[in-house]
C-alpha cells in the first residue's frame, strides 16, 4: 500500500516539475549552476574510480586468459566491452546515485524543514519546478559526458596497467579495443545513462521534497534517496538490457 | 483587505484553531497576539495557503482564496510578502540575491533598478552594505531583518510578518515596528503581524486580534488593550510585574 502511495505522489510531483516555468532566464541560470555542481563536482571521483577499475579489469582478465588459443587482443576487447556496456553506464551511475542523490535529497530536504520551500510557494513560484527541473535537465545533459570520460579513462587505465604489468603489449591492446566494435552498443549504454540520470535526480528530489520534521529526517531522506535510486537503477538496467538484447 | 470567516484547523484530532473570524483592514497594521502555542502561526499559514483549512473562508478582497484554481492562487501570491518566524532565507544565496529573487522572478526591472531596490530594502532594515553576506553569516536578529527586506522587496499588497521583532533589542525592535507601520500606511498595504511584544501592540496595533487556545478571545485597538477587563487578556498583557507597575504608576499621575 505504501508503495502505491509513494508512486502516486512521485508522479504528481513529476507532473508539477514539468509544468511551464515562470521565467526561463532564471531557470537557465539554475541549470548552468547545477551542471557545474553535478557534473564538474563529480569528475574527480569518477576519473579516479574509472582509471583504476579499468586497470584491474585488464589485470584480472589477463590472469584468466592463460590458454594459448585465446588471442592476445582479447584483453583490449574485454576491457572495452566491460567498460562500455556495464561498468561506466551502470556501476558509475550507482556511485553517482550515492554522491549526487544524497546531495540533492539533503539540499532539498533542509530547504523543506527550514521553510525555504514554503517561502518559494508563498511568492507564487512553483517550488517543485524551480528546484527540481534544473537538476533533472542538468543531469540528463552532463551525465553522458561524464560517462564518456569514464569509458575513456577506464580503457586508458587498462592500457596503462596492462602494459605496466606486462600483461600485453601496446599494439595488441589497441587492436583489441578496436576489434568487433558495434555502434548499437553505445546507444544501449547511453540510453541507460540518460534513464539513470533521470531516476537519480527525480527520486532523490522526491525524497528531499517530502521531508518532514528536522535534521534527523533530512538524514533519513538522504539515505532513502540513495537506496531507492540504486534499486531502480538496477531494475531499469535489467529492463533496458532485455529490450536491447532480445 | 483580507477577511477570514469561521476558519478552523485540526492536526490529527487536536483542534488548534477554533472558529476564528476577523477582518484585516487595508492600510492598517493588524496584529495577531497570543501566548506561545495558541495557534497564531497556524492561522497565518492557513491564510496564505500553506495549511489547508478545515472549514471557513479566507477572502482576499472578496476572492475566496482556498478554492481558487492554482493559477489564480499564484497570482494572489505574487502580491504577498511574508516574513517567516524562522526567517526562511535561501541559504545558498547572498542577501542581495535573496532580496532580488522576487524581482528576478516577476518583474522586468533592469539590473540597475534591481540593485537600487535591493539597496533601498537593505537600508530600510538597517543592513546597508551587507549585500554579499550569506544567511549563515548573520546573527538571528539580522536574519529576521533580512527576511523582512525580502518580504517587502517586490512591493507586496499583502504583508505577513510572523514575529518580526522577536530576537531584536528594544531599539531595533521599534525601528522595525515603525518601518512596518510606515510602509503599511505609505503603500496602503494589508499588513498582518504576529507578535508577543506588548510594546509593539500598543505602538502599532491598529487592529488587534487576541487568540487564546485557538479561539478568538478579544478584538480591538492596541491602545484599548491596557484598559481591558478580559481576565485572560489581562493575564497576557500584564504577564510581567514590570508592565503592571509601569501601568499603575502612569495611571496614578
Ligand atoms: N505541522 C503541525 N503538525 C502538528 N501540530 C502542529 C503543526 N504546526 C503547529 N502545530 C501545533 O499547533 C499549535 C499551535 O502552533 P502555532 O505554531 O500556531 O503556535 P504559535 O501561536 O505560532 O506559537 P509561537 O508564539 O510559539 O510561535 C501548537 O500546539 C503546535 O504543536
Ligand atoms: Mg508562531
Amino acid at each position: 500500500m505504501k508503495l502505491f502511495f509513494h508512486l502516486g505522489r512521485y508522479f504528481i510531483l513529476i507532473k508539477r516539475v514539468f509544468s511551464k516555468p515562470e521565467k526561463l532566464s532564471v531557470y537557465l541560470k539554475q541549470i548552468v549552476h547545477e551542471i557545474d555542481n553535478i557534473g564538474i563536482g563529480s569528475l574527480p571521483i569518477i576519473s579516479i574510480i574509472s582509471f583504476f577499475m579499468g586497470g584491474v579489469i585488464t589485470i584480472q582478465a589477463a590472469f584468466g586468459f592463460t590458454s594459448p588459443i585465446i588471442p592476445l587482443y582479447a584483453l583490449g576487447f574485454t576491457t572495452r566491452e566491460s567498460m562500455l556496456l556495464e561498468f561506466s553506464p551502470t556501476i558509475v551511475c550507482l556511485i553517482l546515485a550515492g554522491k549526487i542523490g544524497s546531495n540533492i535529497a539533503s539540499e532539498i530536504g533542509s530547504m523543506r524543514i527550514t521553510e525555504q520551500i514554503d517561502a518559494l510557494e508563498i511568492m507564487g513560484i512553483n517550488s517543485a519546478g524551480y528546484l527540481i527541473l534544473p537538476k533533472i535537465l542538468a543531469a540528463i545533459f552532463i551525465l553522458p559526458f561524464l560517462i564518456a570520460i569514464s569509458m575513456f579513462l577506464g580503457i586508458f587505465g587498462g592500457y596503462v596497467m596492462g602494459i605496466a604489468t606486462g600483461a600485453c603489449n601496446s599494439y595488441e591492446f589497441i587492436f583489441g579495443i578496436q576489434a568487433f566494435f558495434e555502434p548499437w552498443k553505445l546507444y544501449y549504454s547511453f540510453t541507460k545513462v540518460i534513464t539513470f540520470a533521470f531516476l537519480i535526480t527525480s527520486i532523490s528530489s522526491y525524497f528531499g521534497y517530502y521531508t518532514q520534521g528536522g535534521a534527523l529526517e533530512v538524514g533519513k531522506s538522504s539515505t532513502s534517496a540513495v537506496v531507492y535510486s540504486s534499486i531502480l537503477i538496477l531494475v531499469f538496467n535489467f529492463i533496458i538490457t532485455q529490450l536491447f538484447f532480445t | 483587505m483580507i477577511e477570514i470567516k469561521n476558519i478552523s484547523k485540526t492536526f490529527g484530532d487536536r483542534l488548534v484553531v477554533d472558529d476564528v473570524s476577523f477582518a484585516f483592514e487595508q492600510g492598517k497594521t493588524n496584529l495577531i497576539i497570543g501566548e506561545s502555542g495558541s495557534g497564531k502561526t497556524t492561522i497565518m499559514k492557513m491564510m496564505v495557503g500553506l495549511h489547508e483549512i478545515n472549514g471557513g473562508e479566507i477572502l482576499y478582497d472578496g476572492k475566496n482564496f482556498p478554492i481558487l484554481p492554482v493559477k489564480d492562487k499564484q497570482e494572489v501570491r505574487k502580491q504577498i510578502g511574508m516574513l517567516f518566524q524562522g526567517g526562511a532565507l535561501f541559504d545558498s544565496q547572498t542577501l542581495e540575491e535573496n532580496i532580488r529573487f522576487p524581482l528576478d522572478m516577476f518583474t522586468s526591472m533592469s539590473e540597475e533598478e534591481k540593485r537600487d531596490r535591493v539597496n533601498f530594502c537593505l537600508d530600510k532594515v538597517q543592513l546597508t552594505n551587507r549585500n554579499n553576506l550569506y544567511p549563515g553569516e548573520l546573527s538571528g536578529g539580522m536574519k529576521k531583518r533580512a527576511a523582512l527586506a525580502r518580504a517587502i522587496s517586490n512591493n507586496p499588497k499583502y504583508l505577513f510578518c510572523d514575529e518580526p521583532n522577536s530576537g531584536l533589542d528594544p531599539k531595533t525592535s521599534i525601528v522595525i515596528d515603525n518601518l512596518i507601520q510606515s510602509l503599511t500606511h505609505e503603500f496602503n498595504i494589508t499588513t498582518i503581524v504576529i507578535t508577543h511584544d506588548m510594546n509593539s501592540v500598543v505602538e502599532i496595533g491598529e487592529n488587534v486580534l487576541y487568540i487564546y487556545k485557538g479561539k478568538p478571545w478579544w478584538k480591538g485597538n492596541g491602545k484599548d488593550i491596557l484598559h481591558t477587563t478580559n481576565p485572560e487578556l489581562l493575564d497576557f498583557v500584564f504577564a510581567s510585574g514590570f508592565m503592571k507597575e509601569v501601568f499603575q504608576a502612569v495611571n496614578k499621575k
